[in-house]
């Protein structure tokens, strides 16, 4: 799939979103301080309309992971794949974990976001590594 | 507001229906229920039908009209789709149509075929479960979902492989006299620990195996089951549901499942039964820690100690409160859009005391069912009871 195949859904929002991680990412925060990923128009937690983007921490924590041993036909990534939660405060965000083996992953790991291209989807692939 | 009676079930077995199609599963369900409530099928108004991924498996959509076609209603039918929890809904709005005095006689069930893909493109299909754009992207699989659950878990709670090794065990042990279980087999507690890993800490024997089956209940008012001397001797006493956060990252504790705590609460509420007085449980057990999981959020086991019931023997077949005497998901097979249903025609034989298990609780008169969807992101509950 590539990007100009007409079939692709929409992305708007998302793609943005994943793009800056390369730059160290933001997320949305209400006016009352919840953490929420694009695309927003409410607050999910409040239904605050009062919604800004905010830069993500250069760092988080790895809340959760596992190693993947099957993987979907078509994903294009090649298991065992490490894929995590990570805990940036007031968001957490998943992603495949670079650089790191399953043994060397554990909860409380650092870890900063970055963004590479799935060659197989043409999809943004969120990605994490060491920090 | 009337009581609802489930005066008939039908399955089909579980397991590889190789060269089948889903139309013919569900009509072996829906006649087999039929036949069993002693309903005659022009008395069915409505079908409530339960499917997630007909369009990916037989490319077929629209399904709810062919179903009761192939059922020989001449009804409408309507489909829900709830992802694992399609039927458990399905069920949930037959039972509302009934109580509201709008129908007498509802069909409720489902139906998955699945054995027709390979491993790699059921494993795509259930991923449409979760969310495209934050987990399946990134990498999350059906089992990798619950993967981040189970650690999760141990992390706030302790537990590890082997508990949830002797849930797979228990789950096994009981299907082995169900004639409808996909495996109808002993496994031990090694076994499930040498099993290949899928996602770490899950293995190979912590998840329910891929089915196909059909599930089919009848649904009577008390009314109409009087009237027409419809032997029916369990009601459907109260029904729940629960939602949540789509995406785990967006949950505030990754280690509980408040969309079935919920459903749970008002299922209990509206029958009028506290946590105690139930005397057993068909949980959605599609991965072994789904289970843990489940007893505590249906405050059948207090937080962190669901992780050991197995084990303790709790939750066995001779424990205090047997849980999944059908098999299970795990054992018994999980046709994603049927098994809510399957759960239903399990307790209502159980409670009946004509199920293979029935020996097993033979002074049970309160029955919890827990059917859930995703990573518990929807979850549907039922209390069912002895009525006469
Ligand atoms: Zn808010």
């Amino acid at each position: 799939m590539s990007e100009s195949d007409p079939a692709a859904p929409a992305d708007t929002g998302y793609d943005e979103w994943a793009d800056s991680l390369a730059e160290g990412g933001y997320f949305i925060e209400c006016a009352n301080g919840h953490g929420s990923l694009p695309p927003r128009r409410v607050c999910p937690e409040c239904g605050s309309t009062d919604l800004a983007e905010e830069a993500l921490p250069e760092t988080g924590e790895v809340e959760t992971f596992s190693e993947i041993h099957v993987a979907p036909s078509g994903f294009g990534e090649d298991p065992p794949y490490v894929t995590a939660v990570v805990n940036f405060g007031t968001v957490r965000v998943t992603g495949i974990v670079r650089g790191l083996s399953a043994d060397e992953v554990a909860i409380g790991t650092a870890v900063r976001p970055d963004v590479e291209r799935n060659d197989a989807t043409g999809n943004r692939l969120v990605v994490f590594r060491s920090a | 507001m009337t009581g609802v009676r489930v005066a008939g079930v039908g399955l089909t077995p579980f397991g590889e229906h190789a060269g089948r199609t889903g139309r013919d599963l569900f009509a072996e369900a829906a006649l087999a229920a039929l036949d069993d409530a002693g309903v005659p099928g022009e008395d069915v108004e409505h079908l409530n039908y339960g499917n997630f991924m007909g369009a990916l498996a037989e490319r077929q959509g629209h399904q709810a009209p062919l179903m009761a076609e192939a059922a020989g209603l001449r009804c409408a039918g309507t489909r829900y789709e709830e992802a694992c929890a399609s039927a458990g809904v399905a069920v949930r709005e037959a039972v509302r149509a009934v109580r509201s005095g709008e129908n007498d006689v509802m069909l409720a069930g489902g139906m998955e075929r699945m054995t027709n893909l390979s491993t790699a493109e059921v494993t795509e299909s259930l991923a449409v479960a979760a969310d495209e754009l934050f987990e399946v992207r990134a990498g999350v699989t059906f089992p990798g979902a619950y993967a981040l659950m189970a650690r999760a878990y141990f992390d706030e709670y302790g537990g590890d492989r082997e508990d949830l090794a002797h849930v797979a065990a228990k789950n096994h042990a009981n299907a082995v006299n169900n004639e409808y279980a996909q495996y109808q087999r002993e496994i031990t507690v090694e076994q499930a620990l040498d099993s290949p890993a899928v996602a770490s800490p899950l293995h190979l024997f912590d998840a329910c195996p891929i089915t196909d089956g059909a599930s089919a209940l009848v649904l009577v008012s008390e009314e109409y089951a009087a009237e027409h001397d419809i032997e029916a001797p369990v009601a459907i006493t109260g029904t729940g549901q629960g939602g949540d956060r789509a995406a785990l990252q967006d949950r505030a504790d990754m280690a509980r499942t408040p969309a079935a705590t919920d459903a749970a609460a008002e299922a209990y509420g509206d029958a009028g039964v506290a946590s105690d007085e139930v005397d057993l449980a068909e949980v959605h057990d599609c991965f072994t820690i789904a289970e843990v999981m489940a007893l505590e959020a249906l405050d059948l086991f207090d937080s962190g100690e669901g992780i050991g019931a197995a084990r303790r023997g709790d939750t066995t077949r001779d424990g205090d409160l047997p849980v999944n005497l059908s098999g299970g998901l795990k054992a018994k097979g999980h046709p994603v859009g049927a098994t809510g249903g399957s759960q239903i025609a399990e307790m209502t034989r159980l409670l009946r005391g004509d199920h293979p298990n029935s020996d097993a609780v033979p002074d049970a008169t309160v029955g919890l069912t827990h059917n859930a969807g995703g990573t518990v992101a929807s979850a549907v509950v039922h209390v069912l009871e002895v009525a006469e």
